[in-house]
């Protein structure tokens, strides 16, 4: 809520007005903006345990502040430039609607280094990082196709943006490989984080027949909601989510944002910080494939131990051709596969996947 | 697109869940405008209820327990903005949006520790079976004690308004307070114990988004339940039983919404956001007849001298 925010706000800055000294070193002050509240159990929570591992592993030397449900919008931009105001020397920007808003602040403050997740704008001191989700979707599409039994699947988006479409059409390509008959039923929540919209729209896949879901978005209430349902395969979303283990949770994409942020804050110590732009995967361990439960069958488990591996060691992209466009054009001819540029921006289903994206 | 993959039988009963939040704090809020009160602050009432509910049943481990308790922490909500309105003689608008700001606030420091926990479930009634009749069984049979406590909360206002003395009483009270006051009723007396019944249904819809409906707790979670349950009071045009069928009209809206794009039709969501609102515009111009319009003392400050 914005009223709740602009109380953050006021007592953060109150907070970061009494900076400390420690060994006559000024603190190097790290500044987190999250779109969720640290306790969602999904995204934001990932992104706390790594502002909680930056604070273990400088200790006195460094000083964290977080602001937490900052809308994205021109909220974020305030608290962006309150934390820039009072003395962050870097603000991590945890989520895709911060992307203007972290260029704009940035122009503001030469000084200050930011870093934005999952975003493509960049300046002298804007770096952008995120991490290749799509690779474990290809794992979750795997399991989901060779699990589902009424050969439906169901997908919660988040925004129709290119990072949450490559992650549709990774799970899509895998899921049909594993099982030609799947299909692919998907809702929009136009949010990131809202249990009741997005318990609302996991319903709405069970009740259409789906028996796998795929989320794209923050809580876990659409895990509560397959649970309930009782026989509807679940995958945990940015954070393994092991309290529906091992069913109907039975793996999940793990974000592990912790070594990244160490180094980024160690980079700003050293005076050595450059704006770069970072995209890694499992095989750099930014994206962990949580615990395969006894739930899904050993030889289908074994599989996608199998994908993970050659995905980790580079040998196999989840986007390798022959592969076609919705609309029947070439995407990729054969053994071909789709360089970081057409990934990034990404703007159409794959062929096989049915309705449209919405504009 | 293929309507065929909707399956009618869920969806109507999907309706029933959809609106059950709707229902509490609708019918709550109606009965304190027939007495003449114009309270804005049900979204903070609901969700105060919400959590207070959410921590009762954590902690208890009784959902049932939970819900008592957020109809009491919607009413001792509400009794501020007796206080306010009633003996500080406040404006009622202004009261009603600050208890709103205030409940959403205070209902994330209260929620603080309870993020991310799961609550204990209320399951659903065992009809035994009941339950194996087709179509009725799954749309009116399958579903948890408080959807019914909602239907027959309706039924037992609408009849209380119509056919009792007390309900006669709330009605003169909100038609005319003067009157009502030059008669010997208590206007202050009988508003108040409006106030605390809105405020304890509200509460107990808020909860049901909590503890059934998500279940989760997080900040905010109401998400503008309270505002379209103000808007549903002016649809149903006072009248208890119109209530019920806004609230599955609009309760439907959001099921329809996601529904519609599962089989591929996407209407773009900001219509169906706004649709209870420009539904109730509608039915204020169509219905601006005498006998659907607002009791006569709504909003007005009472004081015995006046």
């Amino acid at each position: 809520m914005k009223f709740t925010n602009l109380l953050t706000g006021l007592a953060l800055a109150a907070g970061m007005a009494t900076a400390a000294f420690a060994d006559g070193h000024e603190k190097t002050k790290v500044g987190f903006v999250y779109v969720g509240p640290v306790g969602d159990g999904g995204w934001t929570y990932e992104h706390n345990q790594g502002r909680l591992a930056v604070e273990e592993e400088f200790g006195d030397a460094v000083e964290t502040v977080f602001v937490e449900n900052v809308a994205e919008g021109p909220d974020a931009e305030r608290v962006m430039t309150q934390m820039a105001l009072d003395g962050a020397d870097l603000i991590f920007t945890t989520s895709f609607g911060y992307m203007d808003p972290t260029i704009n602040v940035a122009a503001k403050f030469p000084d200050v280094k930011f870093e934005h997740a999952t975003g493509y704008k960049r300046a002298d001191n804007v770096s952008t990082y995120s991490a290749r989700f799509y690779e474990g979707r290809a794992i979750q599409g795997h399991i989901a196709g060779k699990m589902t039994e009424s050969n439906i699947v169901g997908y919660i988006g988040s925004y129709p943006i290119p990072e949450v479409i490559r992650g549709i059409n990774s799970a899509f390509i895998h899921a049909r490989k594993a099982n030609p008959d799947v299909e692919f039923k998907i809702v929009w929540a136009y949010t990131w984080f809202d249990p009741a919209k997005e318990a609302d729209a996991a319903k709405v896949l069970i009740e259409q027949g789906a028996d796998v879901i795929l989320q794209h978005t923050d809580s876990t209430a659409p895990q509560a909601a397959a649970q309930e349902a009782g026989n509807v395969v679940t995958f945990g979303q940015a954070s393994d989510m092991a309290q529906y283990a091992p069913f109907p949770r039975v793996s999940s994409i793990i974000d592990d944002w912790a070594p990244y942020y160490i180094a980024r804050t160690k980079a700003v110590m050293d005076g050595t910080w450059e704006s770069t732009d970072t995209w890694d995967g499992i095989g750099a361990g930014m994206v962990g494939i949580g615990e395969i439960t006894d739930a899904v069958p050993a030889d289908v488990k074994a599989e996608a131990l199998a994908l993970k591996d050659s995905i980790a060691s580079g040998e196999y992209h989840p986007f390798t051709g022959p592969l076609n466009k919705q609309d029947g054009s070439v995407f990729l001819a054969e053994g071909e596969t789709a360089d970081d540029g057409t990934l990034a921006g990404m703007n159409f289903y794959v062929e096989g996947i049915e309705g449209d994206i919405p504009q | 697109m293929d309507l065929s993959a909707i399956n009618p039988v869920l969806f109507i009963a999907g309706f029933f869940v959809a609106a059950t939040p709707l229902i509490f704090a609708a019918i709550g809020e109606l009965v304190v405008e027939r007495t003449g009160v114009l309270n804005l602050g049900v979204e903070g009432m609901m969700i105060v209820g919400a959590i207070c509910g959410f921590a009762t049943a954590v902690e208890t481990g009784s959902p049932l327990l939970g819900f008592a308790a957020a109809a009491v922490g919607g009413a001792a909500l509400s009794l501020l903005f007796a206080f306010l309105t009633q003996v500080m003689l406040a404006n009622q608008v202004a009261s009603g949006l600050a208890l709103t700001l205030f409940g959403l606030g205070f209902s994330a420091l209260l929620g603080q520790s309870y993020v991310g926990i799961k609550p204990p479930r209320l399951g659903d009634i065992d009809f035994g079976p009941l339950r194996e009749i087709p179509v009725i069984g799954p749309i009116l049979l399958s579903h948890d004690l408080i959807v019914y406590l909602g239907l027959a909360l309706v039924i037992a206002v609408w009849a209380v308004l119509k056919y009792s003395r007390i309900g006669l009483v709330l009605r003169a009270v909100g038609e005319n307070h003067d009157a009502a006051h030059a008669l010997g009723f208590k206007v202050k007396r009988i508003r108040t114990l409006a106030i605390m019944f809105g405020g304890a249904c509200a509460g107990v819809g808020g909860a049901y988004i909590s503890l059934i409906r998500v279940p989760q707790w997080t900040e905010g979670m109401t998400a503008g339940v309270g505002w379209i349950a103000l808007a549903l009071v002016v649809f149903a045009s006072w009248k208890p039983l119109r209530v019920l069928l806004g609230a599955y009209l609009f309760g439907g809206l959001v099921q329809l919404q996601l529904n519609l794009q599962g089989v591929g039709v996407a209407i773009p969501v900001e219509y169906l956001a706004m649709s209870p609102y420009v539904i109730t515009i509608i039915v204020l111009v169509v219905l601006s007849r005498d006998n659907n319009r607002a009791p006569g003392s709504l909003g007005r400050t009472f004081h015995a001298s006046s």
